[in-house]
């Protein structure tokens, strides 16, 4: 029993940690049909933002981890709208260049990274109740898992709650559907597109610095490692579905851990199964538009 | 009252992908009523629209009151008092019909009573998801998107397709009723609405403008009816439409 809750309670956490990448992933892909492989460069650039806020500030607070996620949030965004406005914006309802310039800058960021703070991971220290555990139901459960199932169930309410309460909310949603209407209603959509891609960007920041805390160490390979996973939710829950990325999230990683735990660590493997399951049974995903 | 017209267009040109589907077309709608645009299917009748509000890629000229529009991005067009109901309607079928309704909303003042007054039935569903409405309904949330705004102009494409004879009476005169406020370019199928509603005509054919005139001397002269759309005898038979 305390294993499973074990794996469980690892598998929310980890899926906490997909979801903050894939929700800017669908939301970018769903308004905007721009796959974006430089996803993950703006976690990691927001998991470095982070990092140096916190040796920067010194000591393991609640305090300095707040801020570092802030300032981690606020890089991504920072990058986002930079990449946004700067590359993908010339290159709308052009795909193969939008590919070929997200992958490229995918690998020059890395590149970048690297030459800034060195190839090798830097480990990272943050308050220490993270690093303790509480039992639950006979497990102890590392405390840094309820940090990431809180942080990415207020991202979703957040998200939510913009979509559904606000002007540019509105304009998302309306966009996803039918994005040249949107325009001849008179509204200047590209203006989304940047909101959505700080958005975006944002929950791929805080995910970077949570990741940090979740594995350890940050290094300039920490967004592409994830970013791989939260392309895969992103196709199961449906391209453009933040509530079919969130439940796939969950899905795909508690999954990932009881294949690693049972089967030998088949845990990858078998997510990669799912996919190609979902993909033959249910093509546009499990929360995606039907074609 | 001024002779100067709302739209005028002047050599305007516009492809999709590789196909030429719009070739040097001039028109002028005037500043008041309706000017109906014919012809048959295929003829470039929506893509000239579309190349009106910079929907499609294009080259001309296309002067609103005036000014030169065709530079402009389409969502500037439209904040320039052009509104568009597209054919097919084209609502958001996951928005309600009151965000739908809020989302077109461009000023400070829209016009919810003008709308509630000519489509009290999709005021009554105003927390109904605009997908799960009927045709005739969504066309009625096109409309009214559209007639919320003060516009100097409206664009309307096929309102009547494929709706029932009483929609596309409720449709006409919802048309009828705006038109006193706003001229009208609309494309029109059924040649009893555009006999009913138009003042002026535009007919095309390959892509091109063939005639412009008189709605009504056109649509009176059965010999040129048959030779410019096909059809004849449109006064007699209501339904008459266009032969694709």
């Amino acid at each position: 029993m305390s294993t499973v809750v074990l794996l469980l309670a690892t598998g929310l956490g980890l899926g906490a940690l997909y979801f903050l990448v894939a929700s800017g992933l669908s939301l970018i892909y769903g308004l905007m049909g721009v796959l974006n492989f430089a996803h993950g460069s703006f976690l990691t650039f927001g998991a470095f933002a982070g990092w140096e806020t916190a040796r920067r500030l010194g000591g393991d607070s609640w305090t300095t981890l707040l801020l570092s996620l802030v300032v981690g949030a606020g890089a991504g965004a920072l990058a986002a709208v930079a990449t946004e406005l700067l590359l993908i914006r010339r290159l709308y309802d052009r795909h193969i260049e939008q590919v070929l310039v997200t992958v490229g800058l995918a690998l020059a960021t890395v590149a970048l990274f690297d030459g800034i703070w060195g190839t090798d991971a830097i480990f990272v220290t943050g308050p220490p109740w993270l690093d303790e555990t509480t039992t639950v139901f006979g497990a102890r459960v590392p405390n840094d898992r309820f940090v990431l199932i809180g942080v990415a169930v207020l991202v979703l309410l957040s998200i939510v709650a913009f979509l559904r309460f606000t002007r540019f909310g509105l304009v998302i949603r309306a966009g996803v559907e039918n994005r040249s209407m949107v325009t001849a209603l008179g509204i200047d959509v590209r203006r989304a597109f940047t909101v959505v891609f700080a958005i975006g960007g944002a929950a791929a920041g805080l995910g970077g610095v949570l990741a940090s805390h979740y594995f350890g160490y940050v290094s300039p390979q920490l967004g592409g490692s994830l970013l791989i996973f939260a392309f895969i939710v992103t196709v199961i829950g449906g391209l453009g579905s933040l509530l079919g990325a969130a439940i796939a999230s969950l899905a795909v990683a508690v999954l990932q851990q009881f294949a690693n735990f049972y089967f030998s660590g088949t845990g990858d493997l078998v997510v990669v199964l799912l996919l190609a399951a979902v993909l033959l049974v249910r093509p546009a995903g499990l929360m995606g538009a039907r074609t | 009252m001024s002779d100067t017209p709302v739209l005028r267009v002047s050599g305007l040109s516009a492809r999709i992908g590789a196909q030429q589907v719009v070739e040097s077309v001039s028109l002028e709608v005037p500043s008041r009523g309706v000017t109906a645009l014919l012809g048959r299917n295929g003829v470039g009748k929506t893509s000239t629209i579309k190349a009106v509000l910079g929907l499609i890629e294009r080259t001309g000229v296309v002067e609103l009151d005036g000014e030169r529009i065709d530079s402009l991005p389409t969502h500037k067009i439209v904040q320039r008092g052009v509104g568009y109901v597209p054919e097919d309607r084209e609502v958001f079928a996951s928005l309600t019909v009151e965000e739908n309704l809020r989302l077109a909303e461009r000023g400070p003042n829209p016009r919810r009573d003008l709308v509630a007054s000519l489509f009290p039935d999709i005021i009554a569903r105003s927390q109904q998801a605009a997908g799960t409405l009927s045709g005739g309904q969504q066309q009625m949330v096109a409309l009214a998107r559209a007639l919320l705004n003060e516009n100097r102009l409206l664009l309307v494409d096929e309102p009547t397709k494929g709706l029932s004879p009483k929609l596309v009476e409720e449709v006409t005169d919802a048309l009828e009723r705006a038109a006193e406020v706003v001229p009208i370019l609309l494309v029109e199928q059924n040649l009893a609405v555009a006999r009913r509603l138009a003042a002026d005509v535009v007919v095309m054919a390959g892509g091109q403008v063939v005639h412009t005139g008189n709605a009504r001397e056109l649509l009176d002269d059965e010999e040129r009816l048959i030779r410019l759309l096909g059809v004849g005898h449109s006064t007699t038979s209501p339904d008459r439409e266009v032969p694709t």
